[in-house]
């Protein structure tokens, strides 16, 4: 469970998340959703610290992650697996090699050990074919799954998933989702998704935290959004031509 | 000014604190080694060539008087490259060719999210992708200077023979007179801080590159044109402690 407190951050005197707290559970998709420019991505980056909250706590399983040194924050950094927007894949390296990294970093297993994780994460993602070729020789969609591969090669407790579905056509997204919601439920992890992505909302929202202007103004699940009356919430949901056709 | 300068020094702290196993390093090592130095390898021959040959001609075009002699042109190109030629102004070439590299690879890797990627799994992402390459160009500018200031004597050599200025036996007699085995030694130790001071300088300024491909390219010119500076005060002080 990774729990927030009270987090804050401003940018050149300009309030990006004012006052933010939740929790995420174990074994559950919880997605933060919002308009561009609300804070969701800086809010991802306060809980990996990647970006310093000027308040607040993070919370890992009852661990405070924040503000300790970071010798004493690898162990839970170890437990984290990070997809970024972009899938962040080396470009010197095959996708084999990428999702190979974190166990040559980060692990004493046999060269053996490694090539079967690898190939069963590859595997895991359908890209068990694709290990020899570089990142620029793939596909956005297969940049993502091999993003996913390399974030759940070290078995993760954490999942973060930054806009996991950003410039890819529909049936690629929803593959996309389908695999982080099988990972999830798969491995038991908590997983945290960023998106502004209706069709992952509405698929695999389990646990659904709007943000409006740097603050969480809303909580709920994927059919309750779908009832609700907050307008700034109703205008980022049926500003999508086929919902508002759903609604009626 | 002093802020950035701070900056840059925390920077340099940085790259020793919380390393990784010494078999992780020596892979890099040997990579940046293939790329600073055996990719520069053309690029430093062929304008310590023309440097060479150039300064002979120019050397014999205005020492016009008859009292001096003629291996002299030799004995000042020897000087010339070993001095300053095949540091100096190997290394502003360099800089523009490491230190752009450099400087645009890290620039890269952090506006594409891959620097993050990195500090996620709790690895220092500055000591491993930037310690690497301070080593490198620190064993490897040393080794091209070297090589720079031998084959600029030849250049010399080529250019003042086939043109009739100097012979070659006038010309071997020039680079032997009055040697002093101690100017072998200044283009090792000037090159070997001029590679430190490229490498770490196009570092930090691709490191902490903000924004998207246009930044790269800025920062890649700023690393090149800040390197530059760099090595001239660099170049100055150590003229004054080494000579």
């Amino acid at each position: 469970m990774i729990e927030i407190k009270n987090i804050s951050k401003s940018f050149n005197g300009r309030k990006v998340l004012d006052d933010v707290s939740g929790v995420f559970r174990d074994g559950e998709t919880s997605l933060v959703i919002g308009a561009s420019g609300t804070g969701k991505s800086v809010l991802l980056k306060c809980m990996l610290d990647l970006v310093t909250p000027e308040t607040g706590q993070v919370l890992y399983d009852g661990r405070e992650f924040l503000y300790k040194k970071e010798k004493e924050r690898i162990d839970v950094r170890r437990e984290m697996g990070v997809l970024f927007q972009g899938g962040a894949l080396f470009d010197s390296q095959t996708v084999f090699q990428n999702v190979k990294f974190p166990l040559d970093m980060l692990t004493k297993q046999s060269e053996g050990e490694k090539r079967d994780r690898v190939e069963f994460c590859l595997k895991r993602v359908g890209l068990e074919e694709a290990g020899g070729r570089m990142p620029s020789e793939i596909s956005g969609g297969m940049k993502k799954r091999v993003g996913i591969a390399r974030a759940i090669v070290l078995n993760p407790k954490y999942l973060f998933c930054d806009e996991p579905n950003s410039g890819l056509d529909p049936l690629t997204s929803i593959r996309i989702d389908e695999l982080i919601q099988e990972i999830t439920e798969e491995y038991g992890t908590t997983t945290v998704v960023i998106t502004h992505d209706m069709n992952s909302v509405l698929s695999i929202g389990q646990n659904i935290k709007f943000l409006y202007e740097g603050k969480k103004i809303w909580e709920g699940d994927s059919k309750s959004i779908l009832e609700t009356e907050l307008q700034e919430l109703d205008e980022f949901v049926f500003s999508n031509h086929a919902l508002k056709k759903l609604r009626g | 000014m002093f802020g950035k300068f701070g900056k840059f020094l925390l920077f340099l702290y940085e790259l020793f604190t919380r390393r990784e196993s010494l078999k992780v390093y020596w892979k890099r090592f040997i990579d940046e080694c293939m790329m600073i130095g055996i990719d520069s390898l053309l690029i430093v021959c062929i304008v310590a060539f023309f440097i060479g040959a150039v300064t002979c001609v120019q050397i014999n075009a205005n020492l016009v008087s008859p009292i001096i002699p003629t291996y002299i042109v030799s004995n000042i190109v020897r000087d010339m490259m070993l001095l300053e030629l095949s540091s100096t102004f190997m290394c502003v070439i360099l800089a523009g060719k490491v230190g752009s590299n450099i400087a645009s690879e890290l620039g890269t890797m952090r506006i594409t999210e891959q620097v993050e990627a990195l500090e996620v799994m709790g690895i220092n992402a500055a000591s491993y992708l930037v310690l690497p390459k301070v080593l490198a160009a620190f064993i490897m500018f040393p080794i091209l200077a070297v090589l720079s200031g031998f084959i600029g004597i030849v250049g010399g050599y080529i250019a003042g023979t086939a043109t009739g200025i100097i012979t070659p036996e006038q010309y071997i007699y020039g680079i032997r007179f009055s040697f002093i085995p101690f100017n072998m030694v200044i283009p090792i130790i000037k090159s070997a801080v001029f590679g430190i001071l490229i490498a770490t300088i196009s570092a930090y300024k691709g490191f902490y590159t903000r924004g998207g491909a246009l930044e790269v390219g800025k920062v890649s010119t700023t690393a090149v044109t800040n390197s530059c500076i760099a090595i001239l005060i660099a170049d100055y002080l150590l003229a004054e402690l080494l000579t």
